[in-house]
């Protein structure tokens, strides 16, 4: 092992890390640039079993997206319509109650709820559609808003941030799931997405919910315009708001996937990339407790494989997953968690079903009542 | 595992017991590390190939019946059909326009057609000027016994038409147990070796493949790698290994058996062929299987080559599978993973000089 790293140039590094010594801004632009896939691989499981040893989780979740009408248009997303849009469409609070009990048989534990910033549901809306789900599916965990929603909500209820996650964790707001961070760098927002809440912003409002016992995640979209620097101030900003608070579960980051989007002249990502961002992400991201491979992103076989390379967690049976097949995602969009299982067992891991939170709630035999 | 790592380092072979050990005891990375020092010491100059083709099938009729496969059609079935040389023409015309330099041709194992009429074929196809890469063991052994003749004499007539090399498909897992289970009506395991060494003795090129993930032992995995390693010490005729894992969808097998194979277990089986099969110069990945970003990472774990664009390709999209790939994409991808991409033919000799 250790001859790996000495060829590929990562001996001070690898020393840090077994050290348990915080890796700088230069270290991760190094680790980005290092060829070799595989040691940079072996560094990061390294982190990724001590923190997690061979737990390797994932999730009986539904996702559910209220809307796509959106008046933020961000040029990486084909999710997102104008409301005259003929591809625009909104739920009422009826189909989101029918959303959720056409899949009351399965024991699914989480809803993950995201839509787009819409210029015209009152605030009341957003507070229904959470007593709704609750209604309808009363021990479920809802996670749902990203924080670029909430500085909407807070916006449409004329109160500030606090006041309005207080408000919605009392309609059943359970966590938040850490996207529309995209990529900190007010120049990447500048150029992709110029309406939407400065990365500034993002992260205090992940401390609000933090500071209110609401735990959230953190994401990063990859492979558009940005540059290696970029990303790792991105990194390092999380890095920083978790020291102060301790509030974010998993990092997860995003392939960005051109089809429909604005964007689409520029090419998928590589799963070279995709391995690299999870690489890098475990070994700068040492306050994180969890690290996410999200195969709707980078496909099953690809989130496997991650999992050696520094993930510890599958995501889940996600349900539907809309936001980024209208981008053209190939992958399916539900998958049964036997598949799961089976993919988690090959890589000679443990599988964990948990909820949103992290606790355990079943470790799948190992002759599998999954299978 | 150490001595092990410097047997590897410094060249040397390794045995049965090696290989078990390795399977059994090293990780993912580990895996991948030894099989990419082996592919950098066999491929020093960071070149990545691929070859421009077209996967023609001539026919989906095949009274083999194999129960990992999704293509056939049984002779009373509606629908099977034979291609006519007419579009045959026209695929081979279209292929060439496209920069294509060979055609990969193979068919179910028909019940009524003689050895003539795949003469005329070879003949055809080699009047459009085309590097003829056709009929897998299988196919040969079913034309020896429709028209009761040995294998040699349908290699040689076959070669006399015009036949330029042959793929190393319907290998599957060369062991009797296993073909017994999953392709009871298709050529024995000695069978499949035998018309590859008479081919090589006549001077034809051949590939090898294996197809596992199914009710394969990992012993048997290693019997047949045993097996091609023998055979590739006495004739050197094979250019290449091309390990791919079994595709269920809509095949007979899908139905008894849980087994999916991941991309982990790809990975670490293809590390290991390169690892095992010493005597073999190119490892492709599969990217028809496994998708490209799989397959770009198949770079790090022994592969050299990028297999072909397959213009055309039937058979396992009828596994419910397809990826399509352009040569532009396959170039980007190599390209990514820090090596340059090269066109090659058949026998890996660049398309371009």
């Amino acid at each position: 092992m250790e001859k790996m790293f000495e060829e590929a140039g990562l001996t001070a590094i690898y020393d840090k890390v077994t050290r348990e010594e915080r890796l700088s801004l230069d270290d991760g632009l190094q680790l980005y640039r290092c060829a070799d896939i595989l040691a940079l691989g072996a560094l990061a499981n390294i982190v990724r079993n001590r923190k997690n040893g061979d737990n390797t989780y994932f999730i009986y979740n539904q996702h559910l997206n209220y809307s796509n009408i959106c008046t933020n248009l961000c040029k990486f997303c084909a999710f997102g319509k104008a409301k005259e849009s003929e591809l625009a469409y909104e739920m009422s609070v009826d189909e989101v109650k029918e959303k959720v009990r056409e899949r009351l048989d399965e024991p699914i534990t989480e809803i993950h709820m995201v839509g787009g910033i819409h210029p015209e549901l009152p605030f009341d809306y957003y507070l229904q559609i959470l007593q709704a789900i609750k209604e309808v599916r009363p021990g479920v965990h809802i996670q749902a808003f990203t924080c670029v929603e909430i500085a909407h909500l807070a916006e449409l209820a004329g109160k500030s941030v606090d006041k309005t996650l207080e408000i919605l964790k009392m309609a059943g707001l359970g966590s938040l799931p850490g996207g529309g961070a995209e990529v900190f760098s007010p120049r990447i927002r500048k150029l992709t997405c110029e309406k939407k809440l400065a990365g500034s912003d993002w992260l205090e409002i992940s401390k609000s919910a933090h500071r209110l016992g609401l735990h959230t995640n953190a994401t990063m979209l990859y492979g558009h315009i940005e540059t290696l620097e970029e990303r790792l101030l991105h990194l390092d900003a999380l890095r920083k708001t978790q020291d102060e608070t301790g509030g974010f579960l998993a990092f997860i980051p995003l392939a960005f996937h051109p089809k429909n989007t604005e964007m689409s002249d520029l090419a998928q990502t590589s799963g070279i990339d995709d391995l690299k961002n999870i690489a890098v992400a475990r070994l700068m991201l040492d306050n994180f407790p969890h690290i996410k491979a999200y195969w709707v992103m980078i496909g099953p076989k690809m989130a496997q494989i991650a999992l050696s390379f520094g993930a510890d967690d599958m995501d889940g049976t996600v349900k539907e997953e809309i936001i980024t097949h209208m981008a053209g995602a190939e992958t399916g969009r539900a998958i049964g968690s036997a598949t799961l299982v089976r993919l988690i067992r090959e890589a000679g891991r443990k599988p964990i079903e948990r909820d949103t939170l992290y606790n355990i709630i079943s470790t799948p035999a190992l002759s599998g009542e999954l299978l | 595992m150490k001595d092990l790592n410097a047997k590897i380092r410094s060249g040397l072979r390794i045995e049965d017991e090696d290989f078990l050990r390795l399977a059994a005891e090293a990780d993912l990375h580990q895996l991948g590390h030894l099989a990419d020092a082996v592919r950098r010491r066999k491929h020093p100059e960071r070149k990545v190939t691929y070859v421009i083709d077209r996967n023609i099938n001539y026919t989906d009729i095949c009274i083999s019946a194999c129960r990992f496969c999704a293509f056939y059609k049984k002779p009373q079935d509606p629908g099977g059909t034979v291609l006519g040389f007419e579009e045959l023409g026209e695929k081979i015309e279209e292929t060439q326009k496209l920069g294509g330099t060979q055609i990969l041709l193979q068919g179910g194992l028909h019940p009524d057609l003689p050895i003539e009429f795949y003469e005329e074929m070879v003949r055809f196809i080699k009047s459009k000027g085309i590097h003829l890469h056709g009929f897998s063991p299988p196919e040969v052994c079913h034309f020896a016994a429709i028209s009761n003749i040995s294998i040699q004499e349908v290699l040689d007539r076959l070669i006399e038409a015009g036949l330029d090399s042959i793929p190393g498909g319907g290998a599957e897992i060369l062991s009797d147990r296993v073909r017994s289970l999953t392709s009871p009506n298709k050529c024995r395991a000695d069978q499949w070796l035998e018309v590859m060494e008479e081919a090589h003795r006549r001077g034809l090129r051949t590939t090898a493949t294996m197809m596992f993930g199914h009710v394969e032992t990992l012993e048997e995995r290693l019997e047949h790698l045993r097996r091609l390693r023998q055979l590739q010490d006495r004739t050197g005729g094979f250019t290449a290994f091309i390990p791919w894992p079994f595709q269920p969808d809509n095949t007979a097998l899908a139905q008894s058996i849980s087994v999916r194979t991941g991309g982990h277990e790809y990975l670490r089986t293809l590390a290991l062929s390169r690892l095992y099969l010493d005597n073999f110069d190119n490892i492709q990945a599969s990217w028809v299987t496994q998708g490209p970003k799989v397959a770009q990472l198949s770079l790090f774990f022994g592969a050299n080559d990028f297999g072909s664009t397959m213009i055309e390709e039937n058979v396992v999209a009828a596994a419910g599978v397809s990826f399509r790939l352009s040569e532009n994409e396959i170039r980007r991808l190599v390209e990514e993973a820090g090596f340059t991409a090269e066109q090659r033919l058949m026998d890996y000799s660049p398309a371009h000089l």
